[in-house]
């Protein structure tokens, strides 16, 4: 008989699944009255799992049969996670309650999809990742789908369920290919064979391959990397605009988590292999984010563009596949959700008389109307753009330093040519905030919640380079635990 | 052996047949009766390599639930299936170039097929002489040991599930009357029953 498994590696996700039943529970009692209430608590339930995130060894524990794991990487992964998934939480509350969008479960499936991306994070088996996978994505359907009187919302609920279903086709298949060859789904054991066997000719079969091709390909759906993009704008406007918030940032840094975890750990000894697909997607990503996004004019269409260029850059440390790439796309996603989290902050604010609105001509004049909102929508795209000091500048750098390191030229020239590229929108919306003639001001009253979240997401990018030491050292070890298991 | 490979032949046959009247057949009813027998020769088939387990989920949960969901979505919503399955045909050579382009690249994946060499060490539940032990033993012991944690992950996922469809579907309509049982029980017989006098050759 095997015996009981040790919890303690799995705590906070233990603990998350319980207290999101409970606040199910408690929301189903008290009616969707106290929404605000279950948010909060939800934003606190999230506080309480990352403490114990990090008060967790920090040595690799594995539990449940091999089947989850804990390690340095995985708690820096999971700490972003719940950020951005607290942050979002706390800037939807205002939002839900305006748009008639108030239900108890709104909070609660937040947590839910959060759990989800935790157990992606953690996973140490392909069951496992699959698993955590779906908990994920179907919370993540239904809160696209959230505002089901809107057809837009509706469309994009649906777009997502289809192609995410797909996608998960096509990573079970190539997951199945896999165990067809190895004969196990554990990544411990795979890597371990595949460091045995791989180099050798004739065991890197063509099955592999192609099961490898098929996952990456499943995985690259879920971060919405090009070639695997097309859902991303649609879905992206059509959500609710918290939701989108939620989609730009939680999803992406569980995603990617877990396909570098993937590729490093189990596929680490076929490098070779998958570097030009990490490749190939990496470079179409960041020049499709760059070129598609110049004639959007819708500013929701317009972040999910510039979140497929931001995934591309993050790929390029990815495509070194060395300790130090890992590094670098630890440390692009950790600034990502600080400039992604605050301008969906400022694109909450955007209302007029009282109704959302979401045109980039919309922002005409905002520096007239409102100076502190103007400032810090300049600090985002100055950092989005990768315009010195702001963090982002930081975060491109590191990414192609270990892309040059690991002697891929031509990857980092083109991305830096990208950037330029992507520098022009971003440019842009200042241009319109500075330049234009406000038409119609937008609303003046900004919740509490909000000021807080905007002005401590501005704060953290601008003031970033005094203190980077702490996030770089915390990538740095994250890094290595990978790269010593 | 014979009756075995009889049996097998028989239930493939049928399969295959019914599959093909599934897509083939004009009644959309009748196709969904096809499915159900499809279902059923599937499971005969689990049956015959010692599968019986899965041939009873597939029974159950297919023919049981997906089949007669199916019927019902079939039956409830008035869909003109004619007019949608008349573009069908050119489709065809689109579906038969992918299904081909597919068909080659399994040859190919299969064709250099390698098995890993050391397998039964590697693998980490390796399955029981099925003389030893019925399937639903098997599977039971180790859902519930080694992997409990899925198991407690699917649960979740359904719980989801749930909770989506609630969310996407319920909506509190005005003017449907509902029961109250609590006002329903605590009636007393005078708010309900009045007793008249009728007088003779009156009426009420």
């Amino acid at each position: 008989m095997t015996e009981f498994p040790v919890l303690t590696p799995a705590l906070p996700e233990i603990f998350m699944a319980l207290s999101a039943i409970t606040l199910l529970m408690l929301g189903v009692f008290r009616g969707d009255g106290d929404t605000r209430l279950i948010s909060y608590l939800t934003v606190g339930v999230e506080v309480v799992a990352a403490v114990l995130v990090l008060t967790g060894s920090g040595v690799r524990e594995v539990t449940f049969s091999n089947l989850f794991v804990m390690d340095s990487f995985g708690a820096f992964m999971k700490v972003l996670v719940l950020m951005g998934s607290a942050l979002s939480v706390l800037v939807s509350i205002n939002y839900i309650e305006r748009e008639q969008m108030k239900r108890i479960e709104f909070p609660v499936l937040m947590l839910l999809a959060t759990l989800g991306m935790m157990m992606m994070v953690s996973a140490n088996d392909l069951i496992s990742l699959y698993v955590g996978l779906e908990l994920q994505s179907l919370a993540l359907y239904v809160l696209a789908a959230f505002r089901r009187d809107h057809a837009k919302s509706s469309e994009a609920g649906l777009k997502y369920f289809v192609l995410g279903a797909l996608s998960s086709g096509m990573l079970l298949y190539g997951a199945s290919l896999v165990y067809g060859f190895a004969g196990t789904t554990n990544f411990s054991v795979l890597a371990d064979l595949f460091a045995g066997h791989g180099q050798q000719a004739g065991h890197t079969s063509i099955g592999l391959i192609a099961g490898l091709t098929f996952v990456a390909a499943g995985l690259a759906f879920k971060i919405s990397a090009v070639p695997f993009h097309m859902w991303t704008p649609d879905v992206y406007e059509g959500a609710p605009t918290p939701v989108t918030a939620f989609f730009a940032v939680a999803p992406k840094v569980a995603a990617i988590a877990l396909f570098v975890r993937l590729l490093i750990e189990p596929f680490g000894s076929m490098v070779d292999q998958w570097r030009q697909i990490i490749y190939f997607t990496a470079l179409a990503s960041m020049v499709l984010g760059s070129f598609a996004a110049i004639g959007q004019t819708n500013i929701k269409r317009l972040m999910a563009y510039s979140s497929i260029g931001h995934i591309g850059f993050a790929l390029v440390g990815l495509a070194a596949g060395t300790e130090l790439g890992v590094r670098g796309v630890m440390f692009y996603m950790a600034i990502y959700i600080f400039m992604n989290i605050g301008t969906f902050g400022i694109i909450l604010c955007m209302r007029q008389n009282g109704r959302m609105v979401e045109e980039i001509t919309d922002l005409a004049g905002l520096s007239k109307t409102h100076p502190m909102l103007a400032l810090a929508m300049l600090i985002f795209m100055f950092s989005m753009a990768g315009i010195p000091p702001a963090a982002g500048f930081f975060a491109k750098l590191f990414v192609f330093q270990a892309a040059i390191q690991a002697h891929l030229y031509s990857l980092a020239i083109l991305g830096v040519l990208a950037s330029v590229v992507g520098a022009f929108y971003y440019l842009r919306i200042i241009k319109v905030m500075y330049f234009d003639e406000p038409v119609e001001p937008l609303d003046r009253n900004i919740s509490g919640e909000m000021t807080l979240v905007i002005a401590g997401t501005s704060l953290f990018t601008l003031l970033f380079f005094f203190f980077p030491s702490p996030l770089l050292n915390g990538a740095a070890a994250a890094a290595a635990s990978l790269f010593a298991g | 052996m014979i009756v075995q490979s009889l049996a097998f032949y028989l239930f493939a046959a049928i399969l295959v047949a019914s599959a093909v009247m599934v897509i083939a057949a004009r009644n959309p009813v009748h196709s969904v009766l096809f499915l159900i027998l499809a279902f059923f020769n599937a499971a005969g088939l689990f049956v015959l390599i010692g599968a019986e387990f899965v041939a009873m989920i597939l029974v159950i949960v297919y023919v049981g639930a997906v089949a007669v969901l199916f019927l019902f979505v079939v039956m409830m919503l008035d869909i003109n299936f004619r007019e949608l399955r008349s573009g069908a045909l050119q489709y065809l050579p689109v579906g038969i170039t992918v299904g081909l382009v597919l068909l080659v690249e399994l040859a190919l994946v299969l064709g250099t097929w390698v098995i890993v060499p050391d397998l039964a060490a590697v693998s980490g539940a390796p399955t029981p002489a099925p003389d030893q032990i019925n399937n639903t033993h098997a599977l039971g012991l180790l859902i519930y040991t080694h992997y409990a944690y899925l198991f407690q992950a699917a649960g979740l996922i359904l719980l989801i599930a749930m909770i989506g469809a609630i969310v996407l579907t319920l909506r509190s309509r005005e003017g449907v009357r509902r029961q109250n049982i609590s006002a329903q029980v605590s009636r007393r017989r005078d708010q309900v029953v009045a007793i008249r006098k009728v007088p003779t050759r009156g009426g009420v």
